[in-house]
C-alpha cells in the first residue's frame, strides 16, 4: 500500500561537546512516511548524513516505546513535541504537515549539561534518587505481600505518581528549571503507601536538599511541568511533597 | 567432549534448594568487604543482584550502557509477573507453577532450576511490595491477579500495563540506596568490551566509556553478566535499540558455552510494521488476551477484501469470523502459550486469511468488542488504558472501536550462556543471570515469567550461590589492573578491535548491514525453519560477515560520543551470533517450543518433539574464528514430571 509522505525542513541543534559553542544546522528531507515515528525520521536524516560522510546527529533514545525515559528532545518549543501524553519516541510524523519547518533542540537546563548535539547529562536525577528515592528495605525478611493492605484508591494514586519515567521534560519545561514534579512523584508514591509512609518526611527533606544543592530552581506553581509530562503526573503530588517537607521541618 | 557438570544438588526436587542453602559456603561479614563483585547490566536480574550483594556487604561495581540504571529494558515489560501465591484460591501451588513452566518450555529446561524458580516466586512479590511497588489491588486492599498464557490459574500480579517498569524501579530504588551509601560503584554509559580471564578464572572486564571512548579495566573476584537477550539479531524486535548480545558473545569467545542459541521467542501480539524505515516493533501485552479475542475472516474473499481496503473488520458478522485459537485449542483458547499462538496465526495467514494491507498479507485481529459489550468500556479502559493509548499513538486507530491489528515479532531469547545450578558458566567465576542465561524457559517461555526469573536470579538465587564460589576467594587480594599483564593484553585487543572497525572505511552504513542481517534471520531462522533454509542462512551470513568487514563505514572518532561505532561493535557480534543460531537450529532435527522445523510436524501441524534423540541442552563451545564450534550435550532428566506431548486442546 502506498503510504502518505511529506517533505520537511529541519533546524537541528549541533554542538561538538559540553565546552563548544553550539548552533542550528539546516537540513531538508523528502518523502518521509507519515506513519514513521519522529526518531525514525531522525534515523533517515542520519543515514543521509553518513552517506555524505558527515557526522550523524547524536541523541539519546533506547526503548522507543515511551517507557525508558531516555529520549529527550525539545521539538518546536515543546518538550517531546506537539502531542500530549507521549514521549519523543512515540511522536509520529502525521503530527506534522508537508513543507513544515521543525526545530529540534536538547533540554536546556543548567543542571543537565549538554554532552553533544541533542544529548544531555541527567546525572543530577540519579543523585536525587540516591539521596532518598527508596524505602530503606533490604532483600529478604519481609512480610507476606497480603499482610500489607492498601486501599485500592491509594494504590491507584501511588501508581499514577510511580509512572514517572525520569525523562526530565518537567525540568526542561519549567521556567525556573525546577525538579519539583520529579521529586514529588517519588515522594508522593511512597508517602501514599504504608511501607513508605514511615520515612516519608525524612525522604522529602533529603531529596529536596539534594535537589537544591544541584542547582535546580524553585517551584512557582505555574503548572507547565504537568502540561508537558508525557505520563500526566499531576501537580497535586507537589502539594503532597510540600506537606511531607513541612512535617520534616516541624520535627527538626 | 567436555563434561558439563550441572551441579544439581542431591535429594528430592522439593528439598534441593533448602539443602543447598543449608550446606553451601558463605562469606563472613568482615571478608565481604574485601571482595569485589562486578555486575554488568542493571535490569531486573542485574539491578536486583547488585543491590542485594551490596546490602550483604560485598563491594559491587555495576555497569550499564544507558545514562541511568533505570533505563534497562526490563522497564518495558507490560503485563505482569507470576507467583504461586494462590491468593485467588484457584488451585495454584509451587508444583503447578513449576509444571506449567516445564510444559510451557516443551520439556527442554532443567527440572531443578525451574522448581527453584517456582519456589522463590512468592518471595519476589513480598519483596516488591515491601519496596513500594504499587501492584493492582482489590477494593478490600488485597492484591489482584490476572491470567496469562499457558496456565489454568490466575497467578499474575500486575501494575497496570507497566509491571516491568514498576518492578525495575523497585530494584533501581534499592540500587540507588546502595550507590548513595557507597557500597556500589556505578558506571553509567559504559559498554562491556571483553572479559578478563586469568588462570582460568573470570577476574574482571574491560569497558569503553561511551562519552569519552576511554578503554578501562576493572577487577572483580567474580563477574556477573546480566545483559539480557540478543533478539536484535533480527534488527526488528521488541528489544530496545541498544539491547545487544555482545557481552555474552565475548564471554563465549573466552570459553563460556552458549546454550540453545536457536531458542527464540516470537511473540504473537505486536503492532504490525509500517514500512522500510521501521526501527523497532512494539509489543501489545499478552494480558490483552484475557479479554481480547483473536480472529481472521472465515471466508478467503473477505480477507482479500480487507487487504484491498474494500471492507472493514466491523463489517464481518460473527458467524463469518474464525476464532482459530478457540477453535483449535478449546481448553486454553486465546490463552495458549506464545509459540502456539504465533504458529497458529502463521498457519492462517500462510493460507490466505491474513488482514494486513501490505505485501506480507500477514496479520490477524485482536478484538475487544466482546469484552466491551460484556464489561463496559470503563472496565477495559481501567485494565488496559495505557496499552490502548500506545496502540492508538502508533497506528492512528482507536482499538475501542476497531479491532487491533497484530503481528508476531521477536521478543525474547530462551537461549543464552550455559549455567549450572549455581548460575555459574563454564568459566569459573563468571556467573550469568536473567535472560542472558539459558536455564529456566526451555524452548518456550510462558508470559509473565521473564520478570519472575530475572528477579529470582537477582534477589534470591545468585546472591547465595555466588558465595559458594567467593568463599574460596577471601584469601586472594584485590588485583590492580594496571599492574597485571592480562588486563593490559585484553585492553590492547579491545583497542585493536576498534581500530580494525574504524579502518574498514567502506561505503555502507552499519544499519544497512543490520537490516540485511535481519532479513536473512527472519526468513530462515524465524518462525519456521528447515534444513535447506538453514544451510542457505549459514552461507548468506558468512558472506555478509566478509562484506561487513570489507565495506562498513563508521564516521566520527573513537574518543568521543560515537553511536555508529557502538552499533558497529554490536552488529559485528550479531552477525556471528546469527551463524551459531543457524547451526544450532540445523543440529536440532525436531520441533519443540519456539523451534519449528517444517520437516518435523504432526499431521495437525503441531510441533513434533523427538525426545529419544534431542532431550538435551545444546551447549556450544568456541574453538576459534576459523573453526566450527563444538557441540556439548547436557542430557535432561525429568524425575518428578511425566514427559508428555504438549496439549492445550483439553485440560
Amino acid at each position: 500500500m502506498a503510504h502518505k509522505t511529506i517533505n520537511i525542513k529541519l533546524r537541528v541543534w549541533r554542538q561538538k561537546d559540553a565546552k563548544s559553542k553550539g548552533g542550528f544546522e539546516k537540513y531538508e528531507l523528502e518523502n518521509i512516511s507519515v506513519d514513521s515515528s519522529f526518531l525514525e525520521m531522525i534515523d533517515v536524516l542520519n543515514e543521509k548524513l553518513i552517506s555524505e560522510n558527515k557526522e550523524p546527529v547524536a541523541y539519546d533514545h533506547d526503548c522507543r516505546e515511551g517507557i525508558c525515559g531516555m529520549c529527550s528532545l525539545f521539538i518546536n518549543g515543546r518538550a517531546h513535541g506537539p502531542d500530549n501524553l507521549i514521549t519523543t519516541c512515540q511522536l509520529h510524523m502525521r503530527k506534522f504537515s508537508d513543507g513544515e519547518t521543525i526545530t529540534i533542540e536538547p533540554w536546556r537546563v543548567g543542571s543537565f549539561p549538554i554532552i553533544k548535539d541533542l544529548m544531555v547529562d541527567r546525572t543530577a536525577y540519579e543523585k536525587i534518587m540516591q539521596a532518598g528515592g527508596f524505602v530503606s528495605v533490604a532483600t529478604g525478611g519481609v512480610p507476606d505481600a497480603n499482610s500489607i493492605l492498601i486501599p485500592k484508591d491509594d494504590a491507584e494514586e501511588a501508581m499514577d505518581a510511580a509512572a514517572c519515567i525520569g525523562c526530565g521534560a518537567c525540568v526542561a519545561t519549567c521556567k525556573n528549571s525546577s525538579a519539583m514534579l520529579f521529586v514529588a512523584a517519588k515522594v508522593s508514591q511512597l508517602a501514599l503507601l504504608p511501607q513508605g509512609k514511615i520515612e516519608a518526611s525524612r525522604r522529602a527533606k533529603n531529596m529536596i536538599a539534594k535537589m537544591d544543592e544541584l542547582g535546580f530552581g524553585n517551584c512557582s506553581n505555574t503548572g507547565a511541568c504537568e502540561m508537558e509530562c508525557p505520563k500526566g503526573i499531576s501537580l497535586a503530588h507537589i502539594a503532597r511533597l510540600n506537606r511531607e517537607f513541612l512535617v520534616a521541618g516541624l520535627k527538626a | 567432549m567436555a563434561k558439563l557438570d550441572s551441579k544439581v544438588p542431591e535429594g528430592k526436587l522439593k528439598d534441593k534448594w533448602s539443602n543447598y542453602k543449608a550446606h553451601q559456603n558463605l562469606v563472613n561479614p568482615a571478608n565481604k568487604r574485601k571482595i569485589d563483585v562486578i555486575v554488568v547490566g542493571t535490569g531486573l536480574a542485574g539491578g536486583a543482584a547488585a543491590a542485594s550483594l551490596a546490602e550483604m556487604g560485598f563491594k559491587v561495581k555495576n555497569f550499564c550502557y544507558q545514562d541511568s540504571p533505570r533505563r534497562a529494558h526490563s522497564i518495558a515489560a507490560q503485563g505482569g509477573i507470576n507467583a504461586a501465591k494462590n491468593y485467588p484460591n484457584d488451585g495454584d501451588t509451587i508444583y503447578r507453577l513449576f509444571y506449567d513452566t516445564i510444559k510451557g518450555g516443551d520439556y527442554r529446561s532443567r527440572e531443578s532450576n525451574v522448581y527453584r524458580l517456582a519456589e522463590v516466586s512468592n518471595e519476589i512479590i513480598d519483596q516488591a511490595v515491601a519496596q513500594g511497588v504499587p501492584f493492582a489491588r482489590e477494593y478490600s486492599g488485597y492484591l489482584a491477579n490476572r491470567s496469562f498464557g499457558g496456565a489454568l490459574v490466575s497467578r499474575t500480579f500486575y501494575a497496570r500495563g507497566q509491571t516491568g517498569q514498576q518492578l525495575l524501579l523497585g530494584a533501581y530504588s534499592a540500587l540507588s540506596r546502595q550507590i548513595g551509601l557507597g557500597n556500589i560503584e556505578m558506571h553509567n554509559r559504559s559498554e562491556l568490551m571483553d572479559i578478563v580471564v586469568i588462570d582460568g578464572k573470570a577476574r574482571g572486564i574491560v569497558t569503553r566509556n561511551l562519552l569519552t571512548g576511554e578503554i578501562k579495566s576493572h577487577f572483580g573476584h567474580a563477574v556477573v553478566l546480566a545483559t539480557g537477550g540478543y533478539g536484535n539479531v533480527f534488527y526488528l524486535s521488541t528489544n530496545a535499540m541498544g539491547s545487544n548480545g555482545s557481552a555474552i558473545w565475548k564471554a563465549y569467545k573466552k570459553g563460556a558455552f552458549f546454550a540453545n542459541p536457536s531458542f527464540i521467542q516470537i511473540h504473537p501480539t505486536c503492532i504490525p510494521r509500517h514500512g522500510e524505515f521501521q526501527s523497532k516493533l512494539t509489543l501489545m501485552s499478552e494480558s490483552l488476551r484475557n479479554d481480547g479475542r483473536i480472529w481472521v475472516p472465515k471466508k478467503k474473499e473477505d480477507a482479500e477484501a480487507i487487504r484491498a481496503g474494500k471492507m472493514r473488520p466491523e463489517d464481518i458478522p460473527d458467524e463469518d469470523r474464525d476464532f482459530y485459537l478457540e477453535r483449535r485449542y478449546p481448553a486454553f483458547g486465546n490463552l495458549v502459550p506464545r509459540d502456539v499462538a504465533s504458529r497458529a496465526g502463521k498457519e492462517r495467514t500462510d493460507n490466505g486469511f491474513g488482514i494486513e494491507k501490505n505485501s506480507t498479507g500477514e496479520g490477524v485481529y485482536l478484538d475487544f468488542k466482546y469484552a466491551i459489550d460484556r464489561l463496559g468500556k470503563d472496565v477495559i479502559e481501567a485494565r488496559y488504558g495505557n496499552l490502548f493509548q500506545m496502540y492508538e499513538k502508533i497506528t492512528d486507530e482507536n482499538p475501542y472501536k476497531t479491532p487491533m491489528r497484530i503481528y508476531p515479532a521477536i521478543h525474547y531469547n530462551m537461549g543464552g550462556l550455559w549455567v549450572d545450578y549455581e548460575l555459574q558458566s563454564t568459566i569459573p567465576g563468571l556467573f550469568v543471570a536473567g535472560e542472558a542465561n539459558f536455564s529456566d524457559h526451555g524452548a518456550n517461555r510462558l508470559g509473565a515469567s521473564a520478570l519472575m526469573q530475572g528477579l529470582a536470579d537477582g534477589y534470591f538465587v545468585l546472591p547465595y550461590t555466588i558465595q559458594n564460589y567467593l568463599a574460596y576467594e577471601i584469601t586472594n587480594p584485590r588485583m590492580n589492573p594496571e599492574e597485571h599483564p592480562e588486563f593490559k593484553k585484553t585492553e590492547d585487543e579491545v583497542k585493536a578491535h576498534i581500530t580494525k572497525l574504524m579502518s574498514v572505511n567502506g561505503n555502507k552504513s552499519v544499519d544497512y548491514y543490520h537490516r540485511e542481517l535481519g532479513k536473512i534471520v527472519w526468513e530462515h531462522i524465524g518462525m519456521s525453519r528447515n534444513e535447506k533454509g538453514l544451510k542457505e542462512a549459514i552461507k548468506l551470513i558468512k558472506k555478509m560477515k566478509k562484506e561487513f568487514w570489507a565495506n562498513v563505514h563508521i564516521p566520527g572518532n573513537t574518543d568521543t560520543v560515537n553511536p555508529e561505532l557502538e552499533k558497529a561493535n554490536r552488529v559485528a557480534d550479531f552477525i556471528e551470533i546469527a551463524e551459531l543460531m543457524a547451526l544450532d537450529a540445523l543440529n536440532r532435527n525436531e520441533s519443540c517450543g519456539g523451534h519449528l522445523r517444517t520437516e518435523y510436524t504432526t499431521e495437525e501441524g503441531e510441533a513434533m518433539r523427538r525426545d529419544d534423540e534431542y532431550m538435551y541442552v545444546s551447549a556450544w563451545e568456541y574453538k576459534g574464528d576459523d573453526k566450527d564450534p563444538q557441540l556439548n550435550k547436557e542430557p535432561l532428566h525429568y524425575e518428578e514430571i511425566e514427559v508428555k506431548t504438549r496439549n492445550y486442546k483439553t485440560a
